[in-house]
């Protein structure tokens, strides 16, 4: 058996050099300025998402103590379709709010942190550590939200349909640098501000009346992970779409691997596979789907697999 | 010393603790009895606030719960309930080395380290303490917990049910090692225990509940007799006199 430190290390050279093909591969002496001014930001882009929805997945396992969920549960996926789908549908495509880039991305995460942070508010409040209730009154506003937005892009006209089915996927080919910075630093922030809590964490893995026995906070530490999981997901969904799949697999890939309960290693793992299967599908969809799929359908397609491996692996066991 | 004043405990319309005052008395055991749904579980959820009261205060040594700040606590109560269903895989070891948290916020140090050896002999637990606890029997697993509330080191232990699962042996085993912890270390430990023998045997005094509400509380002596238990549990005891111990014959 390796040790989680050096499985950590193979990790990231594996991670590393799979991003380095990613920016080199197929570089001449007359294209690759043109080539490194695209692809640098792609990888930007592929390293905050992957680091986003590594984390946020597992903090929201530990807050839900379950293994197959995601925060798309809390509803924020299908908040942003509708966001997207109603901006087109009032507004027009080539409305301000729906061209430019920044001003989308600046309303869609406070609206979307807005709307996460009322939920969170008002359930939990009230109730402490009830956190089902919480995940179903999550998933009612976004089966909600997908209805009406499909109801939105069912009397649409055809041409803007097809605007709104380009946001529908996650996408790296269309990130903007302005936004890119934003989302950086705001992903960074939260990730250093939370990071000296993962010891307390690791707590919360024996369930709420162990923590609260411990000493743990138990109300305010889940209000803080709640509140870190819906900013990461905004940022990540508003910067390339929705994705929040992903999180399933790295993260239950991530606790396969290093088959541990520490926190540490954990996040460190799924950042690191988040990133790993964010470049890998990239490549594939560039260099050998020549971009005829978005990159979302090939990790839903993997992610699918491997979701229902895991179900029959529990059923079983 | 642990003082609960008149506590009430609403789940819906129903009450399930009904103006509840008694105290748990310093450097003894107090075992708390009475029939299925008293509201003994509840009450020690109440006083180690894993449950709010809706009208009441508990005060541990005479500070209001509230007062209390939630990491002093840790270090003062600790609680061990019945069932604690968990979603990862941990050794003993490491479950026993969760007990230091509020000592060493996760950085073990060689006195945490020396706190989690000696909890693992005291349970006897020496020989499996790097097995996984879904590799242990239930009494395994029972003992492991109590480990873990060993190693956080309070002064104040309260157990919900802790006999659950155990076979003859090992029941009188953790009984035993309660008395030493209150003799050698000076503890105060609180018990809901539903072997009326047990509590008989090893308990200094004793709480009976029913519906909720108190119905007597005072020197282990003189709650069991069959007057007192035939009220509590609306069944025919006998207590007989053996080996200077008072047994319960209700079968």
């Amino acid at each position: 058996m390796m040790d989680n430190k050096r499985k950590i290390v193979i990790l990231t050279l594996i991670s590393l050099a799979m991003t380095l093909a990613f920016v080199f591969w197929g570089l001449g002496p007359t294209n690759w300025k043109f080539f490194i001014q695209t692809r640098l930001p792609k990888v930007a882009a592929i390293a905050i998402t992957g680091a986003a929805i590594g984390y946020s997945s597992l903090l929201f396992q530990t807050v839900s103590n379950n293994r197959i969920l995601t925060p798309s549960v809390l509803g924020l996926d299908s908040l942003y379709m509708l966001l997207q789908t109603f901006v087109i549908f009032t507004f027009g495509s080539t409305s301000r709010v729906a061209v430019d880039r920044n001003l989308n991305f600046f309303i869609t995460v406070i609206l979307m942190v807005l709307f996460s942070t009322l939920l969170f508010k008002l359930l939990l409040q009230r109730e402490s550590g009830n956190i089902m209730k919480l995940l179903l009154v999550g998933i009612i506003m976004g089966t909600l939200f997908s209805s009406l937005s499909s109801f939105m892009q069912m009397v649409i006209d055809p041409n803007e349909f097809m605007h709104v089915q380009d946001r529908m996927f996650a996408s790296f080919n269309r990130v903007n640098t302005d936004i890119l910075i934003v989302a950086m630093v705001i992903t960074i922030g939260a990730l250093s501000l939370t990071l000296k809590d993962t010891a307390l964490w690791d707590v919360l893995t024996l369930g709420r009346d162990n923590a609260i026995n411990l000493g743990v906070d138990y109300d305010r530490t889940i209000r803080r992970m709640l509140f870190t999981v819906s900013l990461l997901v905004s940022v990540s969904t508003a910067l390339v779409g929705p994705i929040t799949f992903l999180g399933m697999l790295v993260v239950n890939l991530a606790r396969e691997m290093l088959n541990t309960f520490r926190h540490r290693e954990l996040i460190t793992g799924s950042i690191l596979l988040g990133i790993l299967f964010l470049v890998g599908g990239q490549l594939v969809v560039e260099r050998v789907l020549n971009f005829s799929t978005p990159i979302s359908v090939i990790i839903n397609f993997v992610g699918g697999i491997y979701f229902i491996k895991l179900l029959l692996k529990e059923s079983v066991g | 010393m642990i003082e609960i004043r008149g506590i009430e405990k609403n789940y819906g319309k129903l009450r399930v603790l009904d103006d509840v005052s008694t105290t748990i008395e310093k450097g003894k055991i107090t075992s708390f009895i009475g029939p299925n749904g008293a509201g003994k579980s509840t009450l020690l959820s109440v006083v180690s606030r894993l449950v709010n009261q809706d009208r009441g205060q508990v005060l541990i040594e005479g500070r209001s719960l509230t007062d209390w700040d939630s990491d002093e606590l840790a270090k003062k109560v600790s609680i061990l309930r019945q069932s604690n269903h968990m979603n990862v895989r941990l050794t003993i070891r490491e479950l026993v080395s969760f007990g230091r948290f509020p000592h060493s916020k996760g950085r073990l140090t060689k006195e945490d380290k020396d706190f989690i050896d000696r909890a693992i002999e005291y349970m006897k637990l020496e020989d499996i303490q790097h097995k996984y606890l879904d590799q242990l029997s239930g009494g395994q697993r029972q003992r492991a917990y109590i480990a873990m509330v060993i190693s956080q080191d309070t002064d104040y232990i309260l157990l919900d049910e802790p006999l659950n699962n155990l076979d003859m042996k090992h029941a009188v085993e953790i009984m035993r090692m309660l008395k030493k912890l209150v003799r050698d270390l000076d503890k105060t430990i609180a018990i809901v225990i539903h072997d009326i023998n047990f509590a008989s045997c090893y308990s200094d005094r004793v709480v009976a509940m029913k519906d909720g509400r108190l119905m007597e509380e005072g020197e282990t002596d003189k709650i069991i007799n069959s007057h007192s238990l035939g009220q509590i549990y609306d069944m025919d005891f006998q207590v007989t006199r053996m080996n200077n111990m008072n047994l319960c014959v209700y079968f």
